[in-house]
């Protein structure tokens, strides 16, 4: 289930494979980005996300296949690539004892702006962000989400085509997360292409297409709408439900070790599985003292949970 | 290098200037440290032997014993501290450590001196201390063969008489001799460990992963961090040099200047070593323990402290690679000799070389780290 690439892509990875020793981190990706999507890449703790955005910034060599990025290889011209990203990443990795307008005066050199240039694209960002009242104030008494919007600045300075940002929301607050969504919906409306990695599954639904990495692996790439209809999730001879229930840990309990029931999972106040057609809603519902019983869609974090678990019981999907 | 690139050049060595000055403990440590250290050092060092303890047992007590006990004390070596009256009193001085020397005149001593044999002066030296072991055998004899010759000549003149004059210290101060070395080796110290914290600290927290997604190349970002740093240690070495002539009287006999100019390719050496050090070490802590252990091989085989003539022929050679050997002799040629560029040309030659050759390898060491 690997969409077509789009024409002329921004990044077009084929092949992609990473080693350090013997140890495979990322294997046999393909994947194209084209000109102003905002492509989400989603995956445990260790899947590969940062290594494979290191390896498109030219940062770690290839053990096979081809990696070109803004029509350049990613490894041999890695200098005019690197010229014409940006980057953010989870860590503020700014400066924290430099003010923020050290901070921006620091990038704007760094990426070769001179003294007109800076002052004309740093007003700008400035006033994009809204970061105007804290620029005298040291980035290390910059709030979590103020750190970030900084950081997005400083990574916009040389109006970048294309903007890697390695899970920018971690650890900010959901208004700030809003915001800085807002933000990078702007600039996706500029033509830039935005490759998020993220955690969070309503981040990935605001996603163009997202792509699902697994121990290395690509197991999914499409349209939020396209993953969450994908049959596979959904087994066949069984349908997914919703229960709402005043006690949704009981239901879970009772539930969790029924036969013809699977991926039980608690979801804010009701309780999510898939059952089988032997089931009726009806029975269900009576089974647990008039709960409601509802038929629901797939969500994305069900169509990653079951791609994980088809990859760790060793089926291919 | 094009425009863009010293532009980004000049990005880096002003915010390595703002986190110099923004850091204060790393401006203490730079600044005042060493000055500490200078004092410390430069007053506590004194290789000079003088006044060494001595404890006497005088077991002839006689007119003859007195006077070459009067020549032990005339000579400012020896300063008596005590008499004992038995030979294990005189053995127990020694290892309780009351006293570093005991002389024994035994009883026979007038007689034998009278009588023209030889009168038998026992001198126990505690080996344990050996500049103060050496000094003491040294003047001990002499004192013994000044006294056997005036005896000999009954009154007559002296055939040979030495007059050394000590060139360049005159009053053979170690301060005049040491601080020169000192403020070589603090500033090197400084430089070293000042520009792999530059690194390391950006590696720590996790700055050094967002330049490198920058087009920021690594002689730019070498250069950039090198230069406020090499800015810094000059104007240190400048500092000491200024408070070894007001709080040391040491006096300057060549150019000041001469010497500063010599001493930039050496601490380019020492802040790429620094640099080399940061592309293993992880942490400031890792790099600073790796800074130390370039000092001491460059404190202990550079003639700082042990004259290199005496070195066994593999640490001889041994010196000769390490920069510091050749900076400490620069400072001490141009300080206490007033050496100049023609004594010193090939030192600066040396030196040069050494940078070039550290340089090249920690800029390679850096770009594999890189990548």
């Amino acid at each position: 289930m690997i969409a077509e690439a789009p024409a002329a892509p921004v990044i077009d990875a084929r092949d992609v494979t990473i080693r350090f020793g013997r140890l495979t981190a990322v294997d046999g990706v393909n994947l194209a980005v084209g000109h102003g999507e905002v492509f989400g890449l989603l995956g445990p703790n260790g899947s590969g996300k940062t290594t494979l955005i290191r390896a498109l910034c030219g940062l770690i060599p290839l053990a096979g296949g081809s990696a070109r990025v803004l029509g350049r290889d990613a490894m041999r011209e890695s200098d005019a690539v690197r010229a014409g990203i940006g980057y953010m990443s989870q860590k503020f990795a700014l400066y924290e004892d430099l003010t923020a307008q050290e901070n921006l005066d620091f990038y704007s050199g760094i990426y070769g702006l001179n003294a007109s240039q800076a002052r004309e694209r740093q007003a700008e960002l400035v006033e994009e962000v809204g970061l105007a009242p804290h620029l005298n104030k040291r980035g290390a008494h910059l709030s979590g989400g103020w750190k970030q919007r900084l950081a997005l600045a400083c990574a916009l300075l040389h109006r970048p085509r294309l903007v890697f940002l390695d899970e920018p929301t971690a650890g900010i607050d959901p208004v700030a997360r809003r915001d800085l969504w807002d933000l990078l919906f702007r600039l996706s409306a500029q033509d830039v292409t935005l490759f998020v990695t993220t955690h969070y599954m309503d981040e990935a639904e605001r996603c163009g297409r997202v792509a699902y990495l697994y121990l290395g692996r690509l197991l999914a790439m499409g349209t939020p709408d396209d993953l969450t209809r994908w049959p596979g999730v959904t087994p066949a001879g069984s349908r997914r439900v919703e229960i709402l229930g005043d006690d949704p840990a009981a239901i879970f309990e009772r539930l969790r070790d029924r036969a013809g029931i699977g991926q039980v999972t608690i979801f804010g106040r009701s309780v999510r599985a898939v059952v089988d057609a032997g089931i009726s809603d009806r029975s269900l519902s009576d089974e647990l003292h008039g709960a409601e019983v509802r038929p629901t869609w797939p969500t994305l974090e069900d169509v990653f949970v079951t791609l994980a678990r088809a990859r760790e019981a060793g089926g291919s999907s | 290098m094009n425009g863009g690139g010293f532009r980004r050049l000049r990005a880096i060595a002003r915010k390595e200037r703002l986190h110099i000055v923004r850091d204060p403990s790393t401006l203490f440590f730079a600044v005042f440290l060493p000055v500490l250290e200078l004092f410390m050092l430069g007053y506590a060092i004194d290789t000079n032997v003088r006044h060494v303890r001595t404890i006497v047992f005088d077991e002839a007590r006689t007119q003859e014993s007195r006077s070459l006990l009067l020549r032990f004390t005339n000579s400012e070596d020896f300063r008596i501290v005590g008499e004992v009256f038995t030979d294990r009193d005189l053995a127990q001085a020694l290892v309780s450590g009351r006293a570093r020397v005991g002389i024994k005149i035994p009883e026979a001593y007038s007689r034998r001196v009278q009588s023209g044999r030889t009168g038998q002066v026992l001198i126990l030296v505690d080996g344990s201390e050996s500049s103060v072991a050496a000094e003491a055998v040294n003047v001990g004899g002499a004192i013994a063969l000044s006294e056997s010759l005036e005896r000999l000549l009954e009154g007559r003149r002296m055939p040979v008489e030495a007059r050394p004059r000590v060139l360049f210290n005159p009053d053979t101060r170690s301060a005049n001799f040491f601080i020169p070395g000192l403020m070589v080796v603090l500033c090197q110290m400084m430089a070293t460990m000042l520009s792999a914290n530059a690194v390391v600290r950006e590696k720590e927290r996790g700055t050094l992963e967002q330049l490198f997604m920058t087009p920021v190349r690594a002689g730019e970002l070498i250069l950039g961090k090198m230069l406020p740093y090499l800015g810094l240690v000059l104007a240190e070495f400048c500092m000491i040099g200024l408070l070894m002539v007001i709080g040391f009287g040491v006096p300057v006999h060549g150019n000041f200047f001469t010497l500063l100019i010599i001493a930039l390719p050496f601490y380019l050496s020492m802040i790429g070593l620094g640099l080399a050090i940061s592309t293993r070490a992880q942490t400031r802590d890792a790099s600073m323990q790796m800074t130390i252990a370039t000092i001491l091989p460059s404190m202990f085989l550079s003639g700082y402290v042990f004259p290199l003539d005496s070195m066994p022929r593999p640490f001889w050679l041994l010196a000769q690679a390490i920069p510091t050997t050749w900076m400490i002799d620069v400072a001490r040629g141009v300080i206490l000799r007033g050496a100049g560029w023609a004594d010193l040309w090939m030192h600066a030659m040396v030196l040069t070389a050494q940078a070039v050759v550290l340089l090249a390898i920690s800029a390679v060491l850096f770009r594999k780290r890189l990548t």
